[in-house]
Parts: C-alpha cells; structure tokens; sequence
C-alpha cells in the first residue's frame, strides 16, 4: 500500500516537472553541447560549419582581444559607475525617505528596467546624437561636440540601463537594516559618519554585492548599449559575436567566442558568491 | 543629497519624457518642437511591415508566457516534491536560464536548430511521398522556445518564492481535514499562488515583448517589434520611431505595473 502510493506520488512529481524538464534539456543543455561543438569545429568554405576537431578558434581568440578588453574594461567600470550613483538612491529610499512616498519612488526607479531597453537607449541616441545635446551647444557658439559614438556615450547608455538593477538590492539590504543598530551607535557616541562607516555600510554590502555581480553579468553580454551608442567603434563581445553569426557567418569561431564568454561569466559568477559568502548570508534580491 | 536623488529621477525619467514628447510632434526637425500633432502615429500604424512585426510580437510574447506560465508553476509545485539532490540540479539549471547572456542562448540555439535541420530535412524529403516535403525552419517556434527558456525560469522563480512564503500548515490543515491533495490544490493552494503566476506571465510577456537579442538570432526571416525598431534605427532616426518606441513604452509600462499591483497584494495578504 505505503509502496503504491509512493509511486504515485513520485508519477505526480515527474509529470509536474516533465515539461520544464525537456524544455531545460532540449533548448539549454542540448543547444549547449552543440555550441561546444562547433566551438571545436572548422568553417566550412560557404560559411557555416563544418565537423573537424581543432582548437584553431581557440588559439584564434586574441584577434578579437579588442573586444574582449572593452568588455572586460566597460562592464565592471559601468558596473561601479552604477554604484556610485545607485548608493545613495538606494540609502535614501531605505532610510531618508517619507514612508508615505517611500512605495511610488521604489516602483519608479524599478518601472524602468521593465521597459524596452532598446526604446531607453534610442532615447539617448536621439539626445547624444547630433540634433540634440551638440545642436544646443552650437547654438551658444560651441561646435563640432561629438558624443555620440564614444566611451562616454556607452558608459552613460550603461549607468542608465542597469541603474535600476543596482539600486534595487542594496535597496533591500537597507531596509532591512535593524534601526536599533544605528541607535545604538548614535547612543554610544558614534558620529554620523562613523555610523554609516561601521554600521550602516558593512551591513549593506551583501546586496552591493549582488548588484555589482548581476549588472557586471548582464553586461558582460551586452549588444545594443554599444551597438547603438557606441556606432561600431566601441564594441563588445556581444557586438563580436553577431557579427560573426550573422555577416561573416564564422559560426565555429563564434561559437569558441560564446563558450569562452560563459566561462568568463562563471568565474564572475563564482568570485562574486564566495565574497558574497565571506561578507554574509545570501539574500533574496526583489526585481518586482 | 535630495538635489541629487532628484536629479537621479529626473535622469531616469526626462529620455523618456523626450520620446513621448517629440512622437507629437508636428515638424520633422528632433531639436525643435514645431506644434502637436498624431500624424506620426496614423504614419506609423498605417505601415503593413510595422503591423505585421506587432502581430508577430504579440502572438510570440502571448504564446511564450502562456507556456511558461503554465510550466513554470508545474515545475515550482513539482520542485516542493523532489529529493535535495534533484532539486539542486533543477536550481541550477533555471539559474543557468537566466544568468547566461541572452547573446550566448540565441547563439546557442540557432547553432543547435540549424544542426537539428540539416539532418531532418533532408530525411523529411527522402520519405515524404509528395513533391513538396515540408521545411522546418527558424521562425515563430524557435523564438517561442528560445523565449520560453528564459521566461519558465523567471516564472518558476517568482511562485517558488510565493510557495515557500506560504508555509505547509494550510496545505497540512487541508489533508487532515480529508480533502483529497487535487481539492486542497484548487481550493487552497492555487488561489493563493494564482496573483504570482499572473505577475509571471506579465513579466514573462514583457520580456519577450522587450527582448531583441535573443530573436535576432532565432528569428529567421520572420521580424518582430524590437528587430522592425531596431532596423528602422539604424536607417535614421524620424519621428515615426518615437512613435512607435512611445507605444511599446506604454505597453510595458501597463503590464509591468499591472505586474507590480499584484504582486503587492500577495504580499500585504501574506502579511509583509
């Protein structure tokens, strides 16, 4: 009787999670593999791929080493660019502001990130680009002011993307912040500023964690932020890898390009949990 | 400090403003504004291609959410079940789903679909009886299940967290009180996690909506919104994009606040 109705308990649970479970199989882990094939693979003349087993892409990778650099340099630049920026926001909703308001201004600055990035980063292509910020300039006697198509351009497209993404763990952090503590230190003599030192940073630093890791991940694939604002000069390895999909169609050195991105993403991943864990428990992040 | 957090917001929110504001607007010129007009509006929904990109994008963003939301919630009340080891697995490999750059899994998708074609076509024809063999292709399916992936993670995330919230006891109350686990499922359980399968869906249909990498890749030769938008960029930027940009922002910005009511009230019934 008891082994029956295990059975069919387990028959619910493996038809509950069937679905999912071929899903996960057949569009992640098997395009995966494939990837990782192709990734040893040669380029077949008309483009494409053809089977071999080489490391050729691999040794090939330094040629794209610009892309590579700017990624590697951008991401986790743009990431800090968002801290510094995201911290205070962030302070101030968990800690300074009305609580009466305190609902509408988390959801406007998380509104946002919900909204096409490709229609947020058009907006500053139209504002950077030469009928916007540099027309006005021109008409105060300031000419020939390129933005558009430069670092900067990419780095601000970046601080306005991902700011949302930043400040909402730190956000978290803070407000759970037990008020006693900043009491107490206040009680005990501390200054204000020897509070947040000791106090109020320290124990916000999980979610700074967090926000630093997840926008440095999604970065690390970013496309149309440099894509757009960036115009082909600034690119990323995102940008890298449509071009060898989708024009010079190299799908075998694409595809080594992709899977050394995902390494790179994983060691990202796996630095960032093991300060995560020295620093403290981990914490659930709210997108919504 | 509140000049700074003001101009944060202002930050945030005056590029959009900009766009909204310059859709109405009469004159072609994007440094002046000439008087209010909705000619760009009747421009933009009068051209078939950006019709027809639109339909795409809804039928896509409604057939991925529905599927995710239905599978997502299976694999959550599945997950519940499962032995620690399995579940670490399952963990991992939605993490994986969301975590990996959405370049990375349209890549890795079409990569796999082109490879699964190049064998099952020709095997279609050399069986099929007629002239014409069928052709499968990249199109609607592969965006669907590229769009799925990402979405059946963020879905099974968002009501395993709502689950884990809720507690065994009601579920435990329900069994002792003899109703058979399918009633205390309807009539317990589901109506508590249904607002944070709602918001999933939500979500999930904003985000395939929004999404452009990923279909840039699997999409074949079908265009949704984003790559219609994204093409129609870079051939210059007319008021006609700000129209269209001004629609897709209030689209999203309908569902993702729908999203956010309902995932309020969960939490202030779950006493938050």
């Amino acid at each position: 009787m008891r082994v029956a109705t295990n059975t069919k308990r387990n028959l619910i649970t493996a038809a509950l999670i069937a679905p999912a479970a071929a899903w996960l199989t057949v569009f992640l882990v098997l395009p995966f593999i494939a990837m990782l094939v192709f990734a040893f693979g040669e380029r077949a003349p008309e483009g494409g791929y053809q089977p071999a087993f080489t490391f050729v892409q691999f040794a090939n990778l330094p040629t794209r080493a610009a892309a590579f650099w700017n990624t590697l340099m951008l991401a986790p630049a743009g990431a800090l660019l968002c801290l510094i920026v995201a911290y205070p926001v962030a302070y101030y909703l968990a800690v300074k502001a009305n609580p009466r308001y305190r609902l509408l201004l988390v959801s406007l600055v998380v509104v946002p990130f919900w909204t096409s990035l490709l229609v947020r980063t058009y907006a500053w292509m139209y504002i950077l680009g030469s009928r916007g910020i540099p027309n006005l300039l021109s008409m105060i006697g300031i000419e020939d002011v390129r933005m558009l198509n430069t670092p900067g351009a990419v780095l601000l497209g970046i601080v306005y993307g991902y700011l949302p993404l930043m400040i909402m763990p730190i956000y978290v952090s803070l407000e759970k912040l037990d008020r006693r503590l900043l009491e107490a230190s206040a009680d005990l003599g501390g200054k204000p500023v020897s509070t947040f030192l000791g106090v109020t940073l320290p124990l916000s630093l999980p979610g700074v964690m967090t926000g630093v890791a997840l926008v440095t991940i999604l970065l690390l694939g970013e496309y149309l932020i440099p894509q757009l604002l960036g115009g082909g000069k600034v690119f990323f390895i995102g940008n890298a890898l449509v071009d060898l999909f989708l024009q010079s169609r190299n799908w075998p050195f694409g595809s080594a390009i992709a899977v050394t991105l995902v390494a790179v993403v994983v060691v990202v991943l796996m630095v960032a949990m093991r300060i995560a864990w020295k620093v403290a428990g981990t914490r659930q992040v709210d997108l919504v | 400090m509140r000049v700074f957090i003001s101009s944060v917001y202002l930050f945030l929110y005056a590029p959009i403003v900009l766009v909204v504001l310059f859709s109405f607007n009469a004159g072609r010129n994007a440094s002046e504004f000439t008087g209010f007009s909705l000619a760009w509006y009747g421009k933009a929904l009068g051209n078939t291609f950006l019709v027809s990109a639109l339909q795409n994008s809804l039928i896509i963003a409604f057939t991925s959410a529905t599927l995710a939301a239905v599978f997502g919630t299976m694999a959550a009340l599945g997950m519940e079940r499962l032995g620690s080891r399995m579940r670490a697995l399952f963990d991992a490999l939605f993490a994986a789903a969301i975590v990996v750059p959405g370049v990375v899994i349209g890549i890795a998708t079409l990569v796999a679909l082109v490879a699964v074609f190049s064998f099952v076509n020709p095997t279609i024809a050399a069986l099929w009886p007629g002239d014409q063999p069928p052709q499968l292709g990249l199109g609607y399916g592969s965006i669907i299940a590229a769009h799925g992936l990402f979405s059946m993670a963020l879905v099974t995330m968002i009501v395993k967290a709502r689950i884990a919230s809720l507690g065994r006891d009601i579920v435990e109350a329900s069994g002792d009180l003899y109703a058979t686990p399918l009633t205390t499922f309807r009539l317990i359980l589901l109506p508590q996690i249904l607002p944070s399968i709602l918001a999933g869906f939500l979500l999930a249909f904003t985000f395939s909506f929004d999404d452009f990498i990923i279909a840039f890749f699997v999409a074949g030769s079908k265009t949704t919104l984003p790559i219609y938008v994204f093409a129609s960029i870079r051939r210059g930027v007319t008021p006609e994009i700000n129209a269209i940009a001004t629609l897709v922002l209030a689209a999203s910005l309908l569902l993702i606040l729908t999203a956010r009511v309902l995932m309020r009230e969960k939490k202030s019934k779950s006493g938050e």
